[in-house]
């Protein structure tokens, strides 16, 4: 690697070298460089191609590896497991897991975007009127998304105790008896989906604030000139001016909550019984959730997430191709 | 009239970030609780009788657990400033051939869940020998943030005048010096964001540290609070004390650098 860099410098030092009698320092330097604009260029992006293929490609490499042997403990060490093909991945589609884990994913995933969009941009909406307090208290409202996860989910986990926690508390206030938000399987999966949605709306908010703040006021003077009234003004002028912001929006929140693994895994380990299970815990608790650890179909679960997650992104691509040739 | 509406307004907001910020003062609360006083009803809703009991727990147990995290954290910050800077220097303003198919791959590179990631680098730690130690975690918790760094990078460095670029060729700047002495001079506000958010994903990370790091000597902090969490279901305030203080670098955070929170997360979703 070394030595052809060398190599490199010195081709590109000849044609100087070689001039007579014109050595003008930093002239000489300057046609040298205007030659290799290009190995300039490849040479800034060395380390990121490094990193790339070292601590990305090899790593998924692996992973898809892992998925299409027979490991076990002892040949995990060793590394000789059989070649299975795509046993693993049968063995996940037909075990009684994957199809409530598929639900739980899908569940999951569009409760969250549908509630924390909605909320994000009412609140968007709502702070960009600008009132007295409005900067600092958006800004408070940024919290949730920077706490680390694993302190927002033990918090709610304590909240949402079934018998001292302070939720089932104030619900008894109002005559709502104690609900077992994270012992019931009726319930442990809204507890996590709200605990996620909690935790996605300070982004909706920002970015969705940030997009109605580049809309052009004078559109909205001009529609409240020819009578619209706020209500009017939002769905006719806000929302559909709003529409590139509002896809790249739910596009990264899709990607992030298809990822979601801390939150569920901390509230409720994916159970009771299965009833908080996604793809994510599900690859989670095989892979590294018991003593027995069958990495085989774990692998195997994650990159059924991978591919899932690449295809609303590759749509997601598609859709603003389209738009853009259009 | 109009400031009748704006007080209306204020005292909404008021009212709304109560509710939103409620488990947050619900965290700090509890960690003020008495033990004897967690499991009562009605919960006590303001910290009256306030105790340190779990403070004290948490600077016996836990100290440890932050300093690696601190480690952890400014290292993954080092590793991802080295790669993500030159990277988006050349994306932005060198036009190397094949670029954009490069940051296409780092796009798709984030949609990569975390515990596929965890996974193939237990598969590749454990032959190595890499397991359980604090630059295995460092290049894992990296990945987390090299891809945005890189994206934050180009966008910033777009920006920037190219008449700069030419007066610094024209006195015979190369183009590591021009990198050095006037891009990253300039992209200031880039390096910091990017520092920022790498610093909360590293410190925040749990997958890659319970999974590449369950059965180290130098564990982080969210191994510190799930440790509390699946050992003694009892201390409620040590487990509440300990996520107070974890959630110390997000507080300094927003006080101190809330621009760069805000600009990090619009840059790429909002195009101007």
């Amino acid at each position: 690697m070394d030595s052809t860099r060398l190599a490199g410098r010195a081709a590109a030092d000849a044609p100087v070298s070689a001039a007579p009698r014109r050595p003008a320092p930093a002239r000489a330097r300057r046609t040298a460089r205007a030659r290799s604009p290009q190995w300039t260029a490849w040479a800034f992006l060395a380390p990121v191609v490094a990193y790339l293929l070292l601590f990305y490609a090899y790593p998924l490499y692996r992973n898809l590896d892992l998925s299409v042997r027979d490991y076990t403990v002892r040949s995990f060490v060793s590394g000789d497991a059989p070649f299975i093909g795509l046993d693993n991945y049968r063995e996940v589609f037909a075990d009684k897991t994957f199809l409530p884990a598929l639900w739980h994913t899908a569940v999951f995933t569009g409760a969250s975007l549908l509630f924390q969009f909605s909320i994000g941009l009412a609140l968007a909406v709502f702070f960009s009127r600008h009132f007295r307090l409005s900067v600092l208290l958006r800004a408070l409202f940024l919290v949730p998304w920077l706490l680390p996860l694993i302190v927002s989910a033990s918090t709610w986990s304590w909240m949402l105790n079934t018998e001292t926690g302070v939720v089932n508390h104030l619900l008894g206030l109002v005559g709502i008896g104690p609900v077992g938000w994270l012992t019931s399987p009726d319930w442990s999966l809204a507890a996590v989906t709200l605990a996620n949605i909690w935790i996605g709306i300070p982004f909706n908010l920002v970015v969705l604030y940030s997009g109605l703040q580049a809309i052009p006021q004078s559109l909205h003077e001009a529609a409240a000139l020819d009578g619209a009234n706020a209500w009017q003004r939002f769905w006719k002028i806000s929302f559909p001016l709003l529409r590139p912001v509002s896809a790249v929006t739910l596009l990264l929140g899709l990607i992030y909550t298809l990822k979601v693994l801390d939150i569920i895994w901390i509230m409720t380990r994916g159970g009771p019984v299965d009833s908080s299970t996604t793809l994510a815990t599900w690859s989670y608790r095989l892979g590294f959730g018991s003593m027995l650890p069958s990495f085989g179909p774990g692998a195997a679960v994650g990159n059924l997430l991978v591919v899932t997650a690449l295809v609303f992104g590759l749509l997601y691509i598609r859709a603003e191709r389209r738009k853009v040739l259009a | 009239m109009k400031a009748e509406t704006s007080r209306w307004k204020t005292a909404l907001a008021l009212l709304l970030t109560a509710i939103m910020l409620f488990p947050v003062y619900w965290m700090v609360n509890s960690s003020l609780t008495r033990d004897a006083d967690m499991r009562r009803t009605p919960p006590r809703l303001f910290p009256t009788d306030p105790t340190f009991e779990g403070y004290r727990a948490v600077f016996d147990q836990q100290l440890p657990y932050l300093g690696t995290s601190l480690v952890i954290g400014l290292g993954t910050v080092v590793l991802t400033l080295m790669v993500a800077a030159p990277a988006g220097y050349s994306l932005a303003l060198l036009r190397p051939r094949g670029g954009s198919a490069l940051s296409f791959l780092l796009l798709s590179a984030q949609m990569i869940p975390g515990i596929i990631m965890a996974m193939g680098f237990y598969a590749i730690y454990l032959s190595l020998g890499f397991l359980n130690t604090v630059p295995g975690l460092i290049v894992a918790d990296s990945t987390l943030a090299v891809p945005f760094g890189v994206l934050i990078f180009t966008a910033f460095m777009s920006g920037i005048p190219r008449e700069l670029l030419q007066a610094a060729t024209v006195d015979g700047a190369g183009p590591v010096r021009t990198f050095w002495s006037i891009v990253l001079p300039v992209s200031r506000n880039a390096v910091v964001t990017v520092s920022l958010f790498t610093f909360l994903w590293s410190w925040s990370d749990f997958v890659f540290a319970s999974t590449l790091d369950g059965g180290g000597t130098h564990q982080p902090i969210t191994l510190g609070i799930y440790h509390y969490i699946g050992n003694n279901n009892q201390q409620w305030n040590a487990i509440m004390a300990t996520a107070v203080v974890a959630s110390i670098p997000t507080t300094l955070i927003l006080v101190a650098a809330q621009r760069y929170i805000a600009a990090g997360a619009t840059t790429g979703a909002v195009k101007d």
